[in-house]
């Protein structure tokens, strides 16, 4: 375990609604994350950027209060927090959609916007879900954010990914969080669905959360991000503003930079080998239509 | 539903049909019409009254276990001590009251406690070793089973308990567990009424309780419901204690109805109820179903087993009549959460 470095927390920024510092977890012996540190502030976006195994999960569940980071700190509004589980990360006003978004599929997609969070009225054991008002709720948010909805009584598994991912960042919203956090929004998404997300996102931040939106992917993180956090490994490869990195460095930080060189002479040389490729390989216009 | 003031061109007007078969009931009310249909031509003594209220008193003593079954399985697990809790409930009563010669209410009162104390270990154990619950649950059955016997053999010497016909308050929990009415030629037996009470509150709690919510996030989707803040142990904890609840009311019956409990009973219930939920529409992999459901399967039970008798066939053909009713509600149901799961 380290210790902790007692003049970080000195110079502590009081606006920094979530901060990490120097957070590392263990599962058993092996070593999920190590020294992290990272902060957001209200309207701003901070991007976690790391390779598949960077420890971006990690972070995130630590973040969400699915799990204790082991040691370092993390202080919520500038007061140390050891989250019990996830319902304490909400009642902190921190939301987190998941890349797998926590809904449920066999649901209809208003009984997923509120779930967890469900609004009663009567009382006793006349107390019931409001559900004109569930209905309404959700049909009036998502078309608020832009999404129109066919039919909020259809379960959430009929909708695209995109559509799903955005019923998940308007319940965040909805539901007054401080602090987004965003698991891969854009990752199995088209160009033109990244961009309604990620318009999304802005939106959020405009109106005032701060943001931590987690990718593998520069040029989204670029095109919206305020601060950028790279992982490699489960350790820091770095800290960056926005202002202090251009999008061809933070591309190059992210591809490990002497790595993607290497890569790239390794391609030429597969290519410049072109006539020994095995002829299975070989597509044929038949491959297309026999799928 | 409001006028649509914007017509959504998208949205093609929902026929009657297809909204019927977005019901998880909607294979087994099928099924059931079959059934009864098939019943009347088969036998003559079938649409009789009388026929009816015996058909509708053994689709009761099934439909009230069949109700938190379907729960339980909607929110994703099984419960295969369900049948031979009712048999322990209904001996804790009977020789609770007899050895203390205390008033009977105070057996029955000790048996629910006891009963839900059982549920809770089920819910417990389940939610604290993470097994899988048929596995915690066949342990539960098989000890339950042992108990049962051995604990009667202990007490009353006999693999029956002794009767309980003339103690204090018999009458009374006669009343409440056991009691029938004559309408005529017809015998309605006060079970019936547990079972559409049941089936009444069960479909509140689902549909329109948090709970209810909880219950269907639990079994469609475990991760995204703890993620959401949904109390996915108390949820499942709960749903155990609602089949001991159940198994308490349905032992009771037993006990008031025959005044002495058979102490190997129940074994293979458990299965009885699974069937009916299933056959009711709830997915064997959690998340999707209804309790109204539960009751059709039951009926379909109920209209079966006593088809088959006032056809005067031989009652072996009953399993495979119950097997065949399985297979197609499982395809059938196989089929509805393909379409509802597809992206």
């Amino acid at each position: 375990m380290t210790v902790n470095d007692t003049s970080a927390v000195t110079v502590k920024d009081a606006t920094a609604l979530v901060r990490l510092t120097d957070v590392s977890k263990y599962y058993g012996n092996i070593r999920a994350l190590q020294g992290v540190s990272l902060e957001v502030s209200a309207g701003e976006i901070t991007c976690v950027l790391g390779d598949n195994g960077a420890g971006k999960s990690t972070l995130i569940k630590i973040i969400a209060g699915l799990h204790r980071h082991d040691s370092g700190s993390f202080e919520i509004e500038g007061e140390e927090t050891v989250l019990a589980n996830p319902r304490a990360a909400l009642d902190h006003g921190i939301a987190t959609v998941y890349q797998d978004l926590a809904v449920v599929p066999l649901m209809p997609v208003w009984r997923n916007f509120f779930l967890g969070s469900e609004p009663t009225r009567g009382r006793g054991p006349l107390r019931r879900l409001d559900v004109d008002l569930m209905r309404e709720t959700t049909r009036a948010e998502l078309l608020r954010m832009g999404i129109d909805l066919r039919d909020v009584d259809q379960p959430i598994g009929t909708l695209s990914g995109g559509e799903r991912q955005c019923v998940a960042i308007a319940r965040a919203v909805y539901f007054g969080a401080k602090v987004l956090v965003l698991d891969e929004p854009t990752a199995a998404l088209g160009v033109k669905q990244s961009g309604v997300v990620l318009k999304y996102v802005a939106a959020a931040r405009d109106a005032g959360l701060g943001v931590v939106l987690i990718t593998h992917n520069p040029h989204h993180a670029h095109l919206v991000g305020d601060r950028f956090v790279l992982l490699k490994r489960g350790a820091m490869a770095g800290s960056h503003t926005r202002d202090s990195i251009t999008l061809d460095e933070l591309t190059r930080q992210m591809a490990g930079g002497s790595e993607l060189d290497e890569l790239s002479h390794e391609l030429e040389r597969v290519a410049e080998s072109g006539p020994d490729r095995p002829s299975g390989t070989t597509r044929t216009p038949r491959d297309d239509t026999t799928r | 539903m409001s006028a649509p003031a914007l017509a959504d061109e998208r949205l093609a007007p929902t026929s009657l049909v297809r909204r019927l078969l977005g019901r998880p009931e909607l294979g087994a009310v099928v099924g059931a019409a079959a059934v009864f249909v098939f019943f009347s031509f088969a036998a003559d003594s079938f649409l009789r009254a009388s026929s009816l209220s015996t058909i509708l008193y053994s689709a009761s003593t099934i439909g009230i276990m069949a109700v938190p079954v379907a729960l339980l399985m909607i929110g994703g697990e099984f419960d295969l001590s369900a049948g031979v809790m009712v048999t322990t409930s209904a001996l804790i009563s009977s020789m609770f009251s007899y050895q203390m010669t205390a008033n009977v209410w105070v057996g029955v009162l000790v048996s629910l406690l006891i009963t839900l104390a059982i549920g809770f270990f089920n819910g417990f154990m389940l939610t604290r070793t993470k097994l899988p619950s048929f596995i915690i649950t066949l342990g539960t059955f098989l000890m339950l089973t042992g108990l049962n016997l051995g604990f009667t053999k202990l007490i009353s010497g006999s693999v029956s308990t002794k009767t309980i016909a003339d103690m204090e308050g018999f009458t009374s929990a006669r009343a409440l567990f056991a009691s029938q009415w004559n309408v005529g030629s017809v015998t309605l037996k006060v079970t019936i009424l547990w079972w559409l009470a049941l089936v009444a509150v069960a479909t509140w709690i689902l549909l329109r309780t948090r709970a209810g919510n909880w219950i269907f996030a639990v079994g469609g989707g475990a991760d995204a419901a703890r993620a959401t803040g949904v109390p996915v142990v108390k949820t499942r904890i709960g749903l155990y204690m609602g089949v001991a609840l159940c198994a308490w009311i349905s032992g009771q019956h037993i006990l008031f109805s025959f005044d002495v409990v058979q102490s190997g009973e129940g074994v293979g219930n458990e299965f009885l109820y699974i069937i009916a939920a299933v056959i009711g529409g709830c997915l064997m992999t959690g998340g999707y179903g209804s309790a109204i459901g539960s009751a059709v399967g039951a009926f379909i039970f109920g209209m079966t087993s006593n088809g088959i008798v006032y056809a005067q066939w031989n009652p072996d053909w009953f399993k495979f009549f119950l097997g065949a009713m399985l297979l197609l509600a499982t395809l059938l149901n196989a089929w509805v959460r393909k379409r509802a799961e597809a992206k």
